[in-house]
């Protein structure tokens, strides 16, 4: 009997060791196209000693440059950006990040304050499946689900990944277990450019009042960070597009006076940073190149560093030793963008692909 | 709550849980929680019509006893009193009094599901006949029907009827009679089953039973199998084909056919094969739905085999009750006279067939397709009765009858049969049904198919790869069945191969199974009767 | 009895009737059959036979429906 048992149990392990490896096998990768989805998950591996923390969407992974601010100013900083992220998401994984170190500043790029509700079940799976298991990341989940979505799939991703299986590629094999560091501390690099043509205007709305949700989590985050004495700063990134209204700019001004936070909309001072929309953006003005980001970053970051007591952390050689191997990955990948423009006249590697997929 | 849902699921995880750690004499109780619960998240104003069913029916079978015992009782009281036509008289009139109770429960029930399932369909009609009277049109009256009914009201009438004829004892408690209605497992889509049938197991008192469970999981599994992996994949190129019918035609309505008898097949009976699962892990037996229909050698053979517990239904209920009552046998002696032998004994017959298959089209849906589709197969049912005489003689005189290859004939004809009517099913429209008929002839691209044509239907080659092996493995499982169950021969072979086995059936479901993002949660194909 | 035999020869010439009992559960007799044989033996016998003695225990066997006819015959 006791015989019995054993070989049920080692019979049920073994299967569920199979089907452990199987999700591994077909989970997406990103390496070869749509980056964003590493995101999240790469933030685990890093040594967790940031003063500044950068939550939001596209338009803080695309445009603002961690390396630029140990460069310039010797600010240890991460963004956990990642697309289309929604503001509880943000809110969580400020939650999640919280979990591993307490950082002085936390950046959030508001432009999300407009989506009041769930959008889409490809990017929540983009923010969401990179989170380890966690209080927080439950919750987001619970948050972030579309109606004909199904909670268990996000713990068991198998159940969502499974008609992968005709299209695995060597990728999914070769990165089964490890996957490699794309990012720089969560930013995205791309190196090249697509000039603004025509800056579109905003069409009319019917409502300008951000939904109550969006308020909510606002609200949330304005305490978390309240508690854990982080200064909370608000921005919205000089992106030219999505469009952000007039109507918009004011709710978040009246809302930063209201709980004595600092909002900088650098739309106002795009002259001032010295950017320029012929060659300073990727895609027409959605997202900055590297050059778009690191004019960014340095007005960014002489703004925190004037504001906020973070001093040069340049001078501490564990640090220094560590964000050395960040620059040289930062300079060959950029080297490596450079040649690859030079080849093909567009960077095959590097997410063209799927920014044209993701545009249609 | 459909079968493949993630609630689903732990809806009967929770379950089996506490069904086995309640204390045994509660067991049914939880079973009629569950069912009204289950019933419930349909649509709590369902709960209605399912409680006015049970309600008619309890208080009518307890007359229907009262009137019995009472007869018995005079009867045995006044035995010696009464002569033999005295005794005829007296059951005669109580009879009578039983009957018009029973007529009373059948036109209620009956009619709840008349109005909900069919005054839609009847006003469109009417409509018509108005519009070319001129007159102007009735405002259409939709209901949503509520969950399984018209399976249950057939499985509630067929228990009233049998209280009335005296079959076996009513259901004292109305408790179980609501699970026996309810019972949720075969709420959806039958089996119809019968109460001295389903009582056995129902009620009584379950302790663990290993055997039980792993043959109900295994039973679950083969259910999702075929309902994940083959149905609601090529569901997906029944519906390209039958959606666009302007543009597939010729061999794509062939192709459809096909593919449609097998998403049928896999859908009903993976359906049934969790309903009996799910009751067998809680040690209750529900009776088999089907019994390979598609080796079937003739039509008739084929409805005792495909849905049978409908089929029985309506024989039992209909079928008898028509052709063999007072009035038919005096039709069948009168036509006797007048037009003979041969012709009059058919009278009854035909004249019953023809009911229950009009009726046995109209349950399956309010629409005019169905109701041909019924008459379709009463009239292959009856030519081939009445061909049977030909063909013995040209069996005896060729000696054929017992060859392996016309028994195979006799299959690819009854299948292909079935599939030309089951077009109108598919197409559920009768002039597109027939106009689609005559493009088999006209059209001739069946050239196409291998050309490309394949792949316009919404499936990759991976995926008629996985449905070539997954067919392929239904069949050898069907196969091997003829000669007894399949997972008895499997539980006798060594515990490594049969863990193998579900183990790889396990996970041929969970990757290759057609749910989640990307495919349509499709509904039980069958619910919707 | 003989009668009865008859009956059902007249539609199954190649069975043999005295022996064989198991007309309905080796599906022998089919639905078509067994109204002939209700409408026959309620010429033949002037009997009514209900459609609750439809039963299968009551058509497996010629002798099963002898039964039965002696049955309702006295009632």
């Amino acid at each position: 009997m006791k015989k019995k048992i054993l070989i049920h149990i080692g019979a049920a392990l073994f299967t569920i060791l199979i089907l452990v490896l199987l999700q591994r096998l077909l989970m997406p990768k990103y390496i070869s196209t749509i980056h964003e989805g590493n995101l999240i998950a790469e933030y685990y591996d890093e040594v967790k000693e940031h003063e500044v923390i950068f939550i939001g969407d596209c338009e803080v992974f695309s445009n603002i440059s961690p390396i630029t601010l140990w460069e310039q100013y010797g600010i240890t900083s991460y963004i956990r950006g990642s697309a289309q992220q929604l503001i509880w998401q943000s809110y969580y994984l400020l939650e999640d990040t919280l979990r591993y170190e307490k950082p002085k500043v936390v950046v959030y790029n508001v432009l999300a304050m407009k989506y009041n509700e769930p959008q889409k079940e490809a990017y929540n799976r983009l923010t969401l499946d990179g989170m380890r298991l966690s209080v927080p990341k439950l919750r987001a989940i619970k948050a972030s689900m579309m109606e004909d979505e199904a909670f268990i799939t996000y713990l068991v991703p198998l159940l969502r990944y499974h008609s992968r299986w005709s299209e695995l590629t060597e990728e999914d094999f070769k990165y089964m277990f490890h996957r490699d560091t794309l990012s720089h501390n969560g930013y995205l690099m791309r190196i090249d450019t697509k000039p603004v043509t025509v800056v579109p205007k905003g069409k009319k709305l019917p409502d300008y009042r951000f939904g109550p949700n969006s308020y909510d989590y606002l609200e949330r985050m304005t305490k978390l960070c309240k508690e854990n004495d982080i200064e909370l700063v608000l921005i919205k990134s000089p992106s030219v597009y999505p469009y952000w209204y007039e109507e918009w700019d004011e709710q978040i001004v009246e809302y930063a006076r209201e709980n004595e936070l600092t909002y900088i909309n650098f739309l106002k001072y795009v002259d001032e940073i010295g950017i320029d929309y012929n060659t300073d953006t990727y895609d027409g003005g959605l997202h900055m190149n590297l050059s778009g980001a690191e004019k960014f970053t340095s007005y960014l970051g002489q703004l925190l560093k004037e504001k906020y007591p973070l001093p040069d952390q340049r001078k501490d050689k564990r640090l220094t030793k560590i964000w050395q191997k960040k620059m040289d990955f930062y300079y060959a990948m950029k080297a490596d963008q450079d040649e690859e423009l030079k080849e093909y006249g567009y960077l095959k590697s590097y997410g063209a692909v799927a920014q044209s997929i993701e545009e249609e | 709550m459909l079968f493949t849902s993630y609630r689903f699921i732990l809806f009967i995880l929770i379950l089996f849980i506490l069904y086995y750690i309640i204390p045994k004499k509660l067991q049914w109780m939880l079973l009629l929680l569950a069912s009204y619960l289950f019933y419930s998240i349909a649509g709590l104003r369902y709960l209605i019509y399912i409680a006015t069913t049970t309600l008619s029916t309890y208080l009518i079978s307890l007359r229907l006893n009262q009137l019995q015992s009472e007869q018995s009782s005079f009867l045995k009281e006044q035995k010696d009193s009464l002569d033999r036509e005295g005794k005829k008289a007296y059951k005669a009139s109580m009879k009578l009094k039983q009957r018009r109770w029973l007529v009373l429960c059948l036109i209620i029930n009956f009619g709840i599901l008349a109005v909900l399932k069919y005054s839609a369909f009847t006003i469109t009609n009417f409509n018509g006949v108005l519009n070319l009277l001129g007159t102007k049109p009735l405002p259409l009256i939709g209901f949503v029907l509520p969950l399984g009914i018209s399976f249950y009201t057939f499985q509630t009438m067929g228990y009233l009827i049998d209280i009335y004829r005296e079959k076996y004892p009513h259901e004292r408690n109305i408790f179980k009679l609501a699970l026996f209605i309810s019972f949720f497992p075969q709420l959806i889509q039958g089996p119809i089953s019968r109460f001295d049938d389903l009582k056995e197991t129902l009620f009584s008192e379950h302790s663990i039973d290993g055997r039980n469970i792993s043959f109900g999981l295994q039973r679950i599994l083969w259910g999702f199998f075929k309902k994940l992996v083959i149905a609601d994949r090529m569901l997906i190129a029944v519906n390209t084909i039958v959606r666009n019918p302007e543009e597939f035609q010729g061999v794509y309505v062939l192709v459809g056919m096909f593919f449609y008898a097998i998403t049928l097949y896999s859908d009903f009976t993976g359906g049934i094969d969790i309903t009996i699962g799910v009751a067998e892990v809680l040690g209750i037996r529900i009776r088999e739905n089907f019994e390979r229909p598609y080796f079937s050698k003739s039509i008739a053979e084929y409805w005792r085999r495909w849905h049978i517990t409908l089929g029985t239904w309506f024989k039992e209920y209909l079928f008898y009750p028509i052709s063999i009552s007072k009035s038919m046998l005096e039709l069948t002696k009168s036509s006797k006279r007048r037009v003979g032998d041969w012709l009059g004994r058919r009278v009854s017959i035909y004249i019953a067939s023809i009911v229950v298959w009009l009726i046995t089209g109209i349950w399956h849906g309010a629409a005019w397709n169905f109701v041909v589709w019924g008459l379709l197969n009463c009239f292959f049912i009856l030519a081939s009765q009445e061909c049977n005489p030909l063909y013995e003689r040209f069996h005896s005189r060729f000696h054929i009858r017992h060859t392996f290859a016309y028994r195979l004939f006799q299959v690819g004809r009854t299948f292909w049969l079935m599939s030309f009517l089951r077009a109108f099913d598919c197409y559920r429209d009768v002039g597109t049904t027939f106009q689609m008929y005559s493009t088999l002839v006209t059209r001739w691209n069946y050239s196409e198919l291998f050309q490309g044509g394949l792949m316009q239907l919404g499936l990759t080659i991976a995926d008629y790869i996985v449905l070539t092996a997954a067919v392929t493995l239904l069949l050898v499982v069907s196969l091997q069945g003829r000669s007894g169950s399949v997972r008895e021969k499997l539980a006798a072979r060594p515990f490594s191969l049969q863990y193998a086995a579900y183990t790889v059936l396990f996970i041929a479901i969970l990757i290759l199974g057609a749910y989640g993002v990307g495919y349509d949660a499709s509904q039980f194909i069958y619910s919707q009767f | 009895m003989e009668i009865i035999i008859e009956i059902l020869s007249g539609l199954h010439p190649e069975v043999d009737f005295e022996t064989m009992d198991t007309l309905i559960d080796n599906k022998i007799l089919d639905s078509f059959d067994i109204v002939s044989i209700v409408s026959d033996i309620s010429d033949e016998f002037d009997i009514t036979i209900p459609v609750e003695e439809i039963v299968p225990k009551n058509f497996n066997s010629a002798k099963a429906l002898y039964a039965m006819v002696e049955r309702l015959s006295e009632e």
